[in-house]
């Protein structure tokens, strides 16, 4: 469905940006008939009408030599909240960028639904940002601000208010249709951006690391916010940040990214408790790695001594990982998989006391109440149903 | 810095005192002082030899509004206007033609920036009259861009492109140039792009896009470019002179005209205040309605 049916489009201005080398490749210069139509009715009102899955095959890109995406390919369904995952240069945000149409794939396919996006300007995905900086226009109201996707597609006032005031009602913004971006605070401008985005009815809303440029306390309230409002909506949400703890609060579905290739795709509780490889157990909550080598039927000799596994492992060496919390700290000796160590040092953090120990290096979370001596010996249980076993 | 020392107003005013006195030294040696000769000698008369004659008059002031011994006349009011209209046009082409220049220049390679901006600047390094002088020789009937009129038809062949009121709009856009460039290059340099992408992705058109998201964003160095063309504009004479012919007066022409050749300096300063006082006026106006448009 054209949601983009917009007026007269981009292309040009963009070719003459590129002529100047300031940003990305020429869009295709098109020009399509204003048809005034309008996708999708406003959220409570019916529903979305028709939505499609977001397929992304094998989509790689280059900067310069520089690979920054590496045949990545997966599939958004419809209505799902997706979280791209991943440190500071994975390629996330470069890969949002094309999905929004603001970079061009040197290979690989956008896909929505049956309909291909690659050769679409921006202007006309059914495909809206919420930017990192906002990007509000300062020059702009609220609520010109909310209304400036509308009015580019000429949609009658009467829409474009009706619009307006369900925006702002949604994101709690009433009252403030009259301030200037300059007379907000972090919180209000990132719920005008929302709404800016959402009045538009995109099939998919892109939100580039949104929360980084509030607080902690602000952003852990904004996630629970942005989740119940995709659930609300029904929208296909994707979400990039290099925060595990917002990825695991508001997704459906994560995706970890690492030097432009994805290296697990799961829910929360999958990439958390089962990571695949090294990397993904590190940065999701930071697991404690241990080189192991295989030496009889699920058993493995490791530097902490030999370790009991659930099932055989794939390898002859490898790695194995278990969170800090996995590990029981307790004064007698387990049935199994017991480690004898020694308390190094001790930090006690309200909810849960850190051990180091030796031999390591092992961080180990245990629960309170005990009070572990610093150079006081003990037993730690690595229990194997708690042991993943990584490929690599 | 700490300033708690300073606890009293009196050594707080003193030590504010001493710090801008060379600033306040410079500003009375140079701005008002002059300022006040020149609004004092506006109201003398001068006798046959040119010399100022130290009685207080308006004389100077009413020939100014066009009463003269030969009656009313509106010379003065058509240089006015003239040089309004000529300050208009010259602002119109030089940011006209800075404005892509702008973009040209910052989104050039770091390296590349340099030699361009340099390329800008480096007229201003020669003198006004030389290049004045140069424009004369460009312009001269046997090279090409006389031919090239001639050519088209509008000259006679054999004839200059100057005198006359195009060859003044070159040489005044040229020497504007660098004084718009400038400006709008350092606006540009820190233009926001995430608002030019928020713009794209809201489905604005390629004309929406730069009249919503970069036009607003250039405002403050287009009124800039706009101050520093215009201004000095109204006030030129060496090139209106040389290449605008002696029917093309401008209010610099006609100030000239009364400290050069016909030594009366206090109708000179009366016409210097005059235009000093309508400039203030007509900046004053433009930073008004400036601060409506720049709400940022």
């Amino acid at each position: 469905m054209a949601a983009g049916a917009g007026e007269a489009v981009v292309g040009c201005f963009r070719s003459m940006l590129a002529a100047v080398g300031l940003r990305g490749q020429p869009g295709a210069v098109e020009v399509q008939g204003s048809t005034g139509g309008m996708p999708g009715k406003v959220g409570d009102e019916g529903g979305p009408a028709v939505s499609h899955d977001l397929n992304i095959e094998g989509i790689s890109k280059y900067f310069g030599p520089v690979q920054a995406l590496a045949g990545v390919t997966f599939t958004v369904k419809a209505g799902e909240f997706v979280t791209l995952l991943g440190p500071s240069g994975c390629g996330k945000t470069t890969l949002l960028r094309i999905i929004a149409g603001f970079e061009r794939s040197d290979e690989g396919h956008v896909r929505l639904g049956e309909r291909l996006l690659d050769d679409l300007p921006a202007n006309r995905r059914p495909v809206n940002t919420v930017f990192q900086s906002y990007a509000l226009f300062p020059h702009l109201s609220v609520y010109a601000n909310i209304a400036f996707g509308l009015r580019a597609r000429h949609f009658a006032a009467a829409e474009v208010d009706k619009r307006v005031e369900f925006g702002l009602g949604m994101l709690q913004l009433d009252g403030l249709a009259e301030r200037y971006p300059h007379q907000l605070s972090g919180g209000q401008k990132q719920r005008v951006a929302l709404a800016r985005a959402l009045v538009n009815e995109p099939e998919v809303l892109l939100l580039d690391e949104p929360m980084s440029a509030l607080d902690a306390k602000l952003r852990a309230e904004v996630q629970i916010e942005m989740r119940r409002l995709q659930r609300k909506l029904g929208k296909t949400f994707i979400l990039v940040t290099h925060d595990q703890d917002e990825a695991m609060t508001v997704s459906d579905r994560i995706l970890v990214m690492n030097q432009g290739r994805i290296e697990q795709i799961g829910t929360s509780s999958e990439v958390y408790e089962k990571p695949r490889n090294r990397f993904v157990a590190e940065f999701l909550g930071a697991a404690n790695l241990i080189p192991a080598e295989l030496v009889g039927p699920r058993t493995v000799q490791t530097a902490l001594g030999m370790l009991e596994l659930r099932a055989d492992p794939r390898w002859e060496r490898g790695t194995l990982a278990i969170h800090p919390e996995r590990i029981e700290a307790r004064r007698t000796p387990p049935k199994s998989n017991g480690v004898r160590v020694r308390v190094k040092d001790a930090v006690y953090r309200g909810d849960h006391v850190e051990l180091l120990v030796e031999p390591g290096p092992l961080r180990v979370q245990a629960v309170p109440g005990i009070n572990f001596e610093i150079g006081e010996r003990l037993w730690l249980e690595l229990p194997a149903e708690r042991l993943e076993v990584l490929l690599d | 810095m700490w300033y708690g020392h300073w606890v009293s107003r009196r050594r707080l005013l003193g030590r504010a005192t001493s710090l801008i006195a060379s600033g306040i030294l410079w500003l009375l040696l140079f701005l008002v002082l002059p300022g006040v000769v020149l609004v004092v000698v506006a109201f003398m008369s001068r006798d046959a030899d040119g010399q100022i004659v130290w009685s207080a008059t308006t004389e100077n002031f009413r020939r100014l509004l066009g009463f003269g011994i030969l009656g009313w006349s509106a010379d003065n009011g058509w240089i006015f206007l003239r040089s309004l209209w000529v300050a208009g046009v010259t602002t119109l082409v030089a940011v006209g033609l800075a404005y892509p220049t702008a973009f040209f220049i910052a989104a050039s390679s770091p390296r590349l920036r340099y030699v361009w901006l340099s390329l800008v600047v480096v007229p201003m390094c020669t003198n006004l009259v030389v290049r004045t002088y140069a424009w004369e020789l460009l312009l001269s009937p046997q090279l090409p861009p006389s031919m090239f009129a001639a050519w088209l038809g509008l000259i006679e062949p054999g004839r200059a492109l100057y005198p006359n009121p195009g060859a003044v709009y070159v040489g005044l856009a040229s020497t504007a140039l660098p004084f718009a460039v400038l400006p709008l290059y350092t606006n540009v340099e820190r233009l926001d792009w995430a608002i030019v992408e928020a713009a794209e992705d809201l489905y604005a058109s390629r004309t929406r896009v730069f009249f919503q998201a970069i036009l607003p964003q250039t405002l403050p160095g287009l009124s800039v470019a706009v101050i520093l063309t215009f201004v000095p504009a109204c006030g030129m004479f060496v090139i209106t002179d040389r290449l605008g012919g002696s029917n093309f007066w401008l209010v610099g022409n006609l100030i000239q005209q009364q400290f050069g050749p016909s030594r009366d300096i206090p109708y000179g300063s009366a016409v210097c205040i005059v235009l000093i006082v309508l400039t203030l006026l007509g900046l004053y106006l433009y930073r008004r309605r400036g601060k409506a448009i720049e709400l940022v």
